[in-house]
């Protein structure tokens, strides 16, 4: 489509991204759409103020969180590339290409998935997520009316369950070996003009 | 719709009246009236019965689970029926068409206008009038030719029919409808928008079909052979007419109303009758015009609600809500109790195996076709594509029903020689749809998902991993791609700021349109009611306003459900110091899961189908995503001072609602907006049950209004006192300008304060509520060991965002 063109056009290194996420033509620009659509001011990078001007991050409880994941350590903004980089994390999964052990890890598999999610307990990112750590995440998941003691708790059962090695702390290893009961299909649907919310599709993983 | 005189039943074996036919010769003392009344009587009467019977099956609550209401309440009209039947002789009761269509079904239409999710509605209305437009010509088509066909290879039999009366019959039964939509799928909850592109598929196809019923009607009397070109040009334009005339009607009969809401303030007591009427009248001045009543009806409830909810006082409103959902559901009753007595009258049955069971075979078969091939177009350009699931779901919930049958009624006799059989088969598959498919619809949909969930999470661990995930994903969702910045949306936005708000709208109503002040003013309201029944509950007020002894038991706000399961284990939440300080010894085994299960947060997929015909609200959803959002902006607020503590007051603190003050917006200094949009919105915000959603806007407002507005909570006035009248653009919440503990004045919500979190551990948050001069913002308390976590841990503090491009309306 021409305005798919003259947009893509617009985007620096788009092929190189294209191919390391994956992401079609059509889904890049929709990405650039809507990162213009966030970046009011025109800079051409992203704020967390820009984020926070998604209404309903605020309702997540872990919005905040995931806010500041897109940002690396350190930075300010994000532009674009480190935008469509981190979304094709979520980018559903290619039928097409076949897994190949030789080939890295596709940009959007199930390890780079579980890492964003650790990223987003282990805020000190010093690869463990120590209890204090998860004390955080479960208090904003939690209704208010829990109690210090009860979150403390709950922390401390996590904890145990999932420490295999007893260093009081939970490592990207032990986090991966922590199944997924429920199925899922790791993926959102993206698009500007629709939103619908995620189907739980879900063929059982097998790690 | 081509209107039939009513033949009025009349009782056969009722005793006449003796009064005005002899001349009296002493007087009477007492009369038996019977003639004179015995109209509105039976009408009376019947609506009574009918709605007793929905009071009956209710008592057998798994019987209502089983069973769709709908199809109960048939079983009991068939029940009835063959009371009266047998009584009689005759069935002196039927469904007449023009009491279906004049008296029963505005009010059903007119609700569901009314209630409309509106930015769902709008957001998918491409993908409902394909299946509205499209679908319903292809139901239409191919069951007409279908039957013809099957007609000429002689399956049938002899009926004395033709290709044109087969398509006038595929036409009127093709469309799905309304009412049996309404009734199945609110017992059955799928996600929204499943749910709206098979309600609004059942609403807007009404406009097809009304052409499509006309246009054939018109062909069959007319003649097979007059039909040319020009005849079937004219059905196209005819279609267009039909459909847009009456969406055009239904919207100036919605700004008829809310000019009028704009000037009823003295009125109060029958405004929300207006409603009522011009409702009514939409529907009836579409259908004097030959145009589709229902699109007229449905698009005056659609346009209306907003401006009529925020013109009308809130007892209005809430009239009107209430009100609608009684008529709507009682027609919706009485239609489906008639349905079945209908059926128990022998005049009306021709039976022809093959017409029927084909007719039921095609429409099943033709609906899934059509809604397969549809879809896979649609996938092409939509871009959350609708997964098969959902199709088979929407394909299986093409419920015909009343509408259907009523349409059949219409036809003429004479032109029509079967029209007993096609009254029967409309009769045997309204029945079909409406109870096997009822009945089968929820198991179906329970099944669809169920056949794929694994083993249920057997550890903390896992059950917490997964909440991440689903919070997650729905983030990333909303930070990838949503509806809000969509530039058609956003123009439209501007255009109803710029003209419409000012046009439909009383003054107040404007101000007060800002959705934070309406949270704030709702909020007020509920902390009032909730203290007076709390004081209630205890004997008295008093509890009020003692300060040092803060216990008051919450544990009833926040739901017995589960307090009642847990009360052994979990304390409950008593603010009584002593009393839980003891407690809290005890409860060092609770049952961590329990507790996991029921105080996560649902990720947002989870909360589906609000839109209930039965209820007016769904309360719990709405809780919880107020206290994330509460809590969210208080850890932004805290992060933000976390960071700039010790810098100089903001200089502009206030969003702007209008756009014609960008050029302000932009130079705010990072101070700006940002902390106190967030503390106002801090309060709590609704979904708005009137579909407005969340709208980003005005900081200052509450502030101004809080003071200004007509709700005072008296409780709660004293902190008023001390407040400073600064100029609007310029105020200043008291706990941003000093981070001291003794600058609150202005507490925003005492809402606020009775949630923050009630650990024993802290007590100074457990302040009383009010009368304090303290700020009990627990997160001015610099020196408290939780929040100081929080501060550290969180992202770097977004500095506010300008206010401009906040119109994102959802």
């Amino acid at each position: 489509m021409g305005s798919t063109n003259s947009t893509l056009s617009k985007i620096p290194n788009v092929e190189e991204l294209m191919e390391e996420t994956g992401f079609t033509p059509a889904h890049i620009v929709r990405l650039y759409d809507r990162f213009e659509a966030l970046d009011k001011e025109k800079t051409g990078h992203l704020r967390p103020q820009d984020f926070g001007a998604i209404n309903r991050l605020a309702m997540n409880p872990i919005g905040d969180r995931i806010i500041g994941a897109f940002f690396s350590p350190g930075q300010e903004t994000v532009d674009f590339h480190s935008f469509v980089r981190i979304l094709a994390h979520f980018r559903p999964a290619d039928k097409k290409h076949p897994k190949d052990p030789s080939m890295p890890e596709p940009v959007n598999s199930r390890t780079s998935k579980l890492k964003f999610a650790f990223q987003l307990y282990d805020q000190d990112k010093d690869g463990k997520i120590s209890r204090a750590e998860l004390l955080q995440v479960l208090r904003s998941m939690l209704e208010m009316q829990v109690t210090e003691e009860q979150l403390e708790s709950i922390a401390d059962r996590t904890i145990q369950e999932a420490d295999l090695d007893n260093d009081d702390a939970i490592s990207f290893e032990e986090f991966r070996k922590v199944p997924l009961g429920r199925a899922r299909r790791l993926t959102y649907q993206h698009g500007p003009l629709q939103h619908s919310a995620p189907r739980i599709l879900s063929q059982p993983h097998r790690k | 719709m081509v209107l039939l005189a009513i033949s009025r039943p009349s009782l056969a074996s009722e005793a006449t009246g003796n009064g005005t036919e002899h001349t009296i010769t002493t007087l009477p003392i007492v009369i038996w009236k019977w003639e004179e009344i015995h109209f509105p009587y039976l009408v009376a009467l019947w609506v009574l019965v009918s709605w007793l019977c929905k009071l009956v099956f209710q008592l057998n609550p798994c019987l209502t689970r089983v069973i769709p209401e709908s199809g109960l309440l048939i079983c009991i009209g068939w029940v009835l029926g063959g009371i009266i039947y047998g009584a009689d002789k005759v069935q002196t009761f039927r469904l007449q068409p023009f009491t279906f269509f004049f008296y029963l079904l505005p009010q059903i239409v007119l609700d569901a206008g009314y209630s409309m999710p509106n930015k769902l509605f709008f957001g998918n209305l491409g993908a409902i009038l394909v299946y509205a437009v499209i679908g319903t010509c292809w139901n239409a088509a191919t069951l007409g030719l279908a039957l013809w066909g099957c007609w000429l290879g002689g399956a049938m039999g002899n009926i004395d029919t033709g290709l044109l009366q087969l398509l006038l019959f595929g036409s009127l039964i093709a469309a799905v409808d309304p009412v049996a939509v309404i009734a199945v799928f609110e017992e059955v909850h799928v996600n929204e928008v499943l749910y709206i592109l098979v309600f609004g598929e059942s609403l807007l196809n009404d406009g097809v079909t009304v052409v499509l019923f006309n246009v054939f009607d018109a062909f069959v009397s007319l003649g097979g052979a007059q039909i040319d070109a020009v005849e079937i040009i004219k059905g196209i334009i005819s279609f267009f007419v039909v459909a847009v005339g009456g969406s055009l009607v239904g919207v100036v009969f919605a700004l008829l109303i809310s000019l009028l809401t704009r000037c009823t303030k003295n009125i109060q007591i029958i405004e929300p009758g207006f409603i009522f009427v011009l409702g009514y009248l939409s529907y009836l001045t579409a259908e004097m015009l030959s145009l589709s009543a229902i699109l007229s009806c449905t698009f005056c409830g659609v346009c209306c609600q907003k401006y009529i909810n925020a013109n009308m006082d809130e007892r209005s409103v809430s009239t009107v809500r209430s009100t609608m959902k009684v008529f709507a559901n009682g027609s919706e009753t009485i239609i489906f109790v008639f349905l079945g007595i209908s059926a128990i009258d022998p005049s009306i049955w021709v039976w022809n195996t093959a017409f029927i069971l084909l007719t039921l075979l095609f429409i099943f078969v033709f609906r899934f076709i059509g809604v397969f091939l549809l879809t896979w177009i649609l996938n092409q350009y939509r871009l959350v594509p609708l997964d098969f699931i959902d199709q088979l779901v929407m394909g299986y919930g093409g419920l015909r029903g009343a509408v259907a049958y009523g349409l059949v009624l219409l036809l003429d006799e004479n032109k029509y020689k079967e029209k007993k059989l096609m009254i029967s088969t409309t009769l045997i598959v309204v029945y079909f749809t409406v109870m096997l498919q009822g009945i089968t619809m929820k198991p179906l949909v329970t099944w669809l998902k169920v056949k794929r969930a694994a083993v249920s999470e057997r550890t903390l661990a896992e059950k917490i991993q997964n909440r991440t995930f689903d919070h997650m994903l729905v983030a990333i969702e909303d930070i990838s791609g949503q509806i809000g910045d969509n530039y058609m949306r956003d123009k439209w936005n501007n255009f109803e700021e710029k003209w419409l708000y000012w046009l439909l709208m009383t003054p107040i109503a404007r101000k007060s349109c800002d959705p934070i002040f309406n949270i704030f003013h709702k909020l007020n309201i509920k902390d009032a009611t909730s203290y007076v029944k709390e004081g209630e509950r205890r004997g008295s007020l008093a509890f009020v306003r003692n300060e040092n002894k803060a216990d008051v038991d919450f544990n009833k706000k926040f739901g017995a459900d589960f307090s009642e399961m847990i009360r052994d284990s979990v304390p409950s939440v008593c603010l009584d110091m002593h009393e839980q300080d003891l407690k809290m010894r005890e409860s060092e085994d609770f049952d961590a899961h329990h507790l996991l299960q029921q105080h996560l947060y649902k990720g947002r997929k989870q909360h589906r189908h609000r839109y209930s015909r039965k209820q007016l609200e769904v309360n719990k959803d709405e809780h919880e995503v107020q206290e994330i959002f509460q809590r969210t902006m208080r850890s932004r607020l805290e992060s933000f001072k976390s960071a700039k503590m010790g810098v100089a007051p903001p200089k502009k603190i206030s969003k702007h609602l209008k756009k014609d003050q960008p050029q302000k917006v932009r130079e705010a200094c990072t101070f700006s907006s940002f902390p106190l949009v967030f503390i106002t919105i801090f309060l709590e915000f609704s979904e708005g049950d009137s579909a407005s959603g969340y709208e980003a806007a005005g900081g200052s407002f509450p502030m101004r209004a809080y003071r200004g507005a007509g709700i005072v909570n008296p409780a709660f006035m004293a902190e008023m006192d001390t407040m400073d009248p600064m100029p609007p653009m310029q105020q200043i919440p008291s706990w941003l300008a000093e981070t001291e503990v003794d600058s609150s004045n202005m507490v925003p919500s005492q809402r606020a304060q009775l949630r923050l979190p009630w650990t024993p551990s802290n007590l100074r948050r457990l302040a009383p509520l009010c009368l304090s001069t303290h700020s009990n913002d627990s997160f001015l308390l610099a020196d408290s060991p939780a929040t100081q976590e929080g501060i550290s841990e969180l992202p770097p503090p977004p500095p506010p965002q300008d206010g401009q491009g906040q119109g994102t309306h959802k």
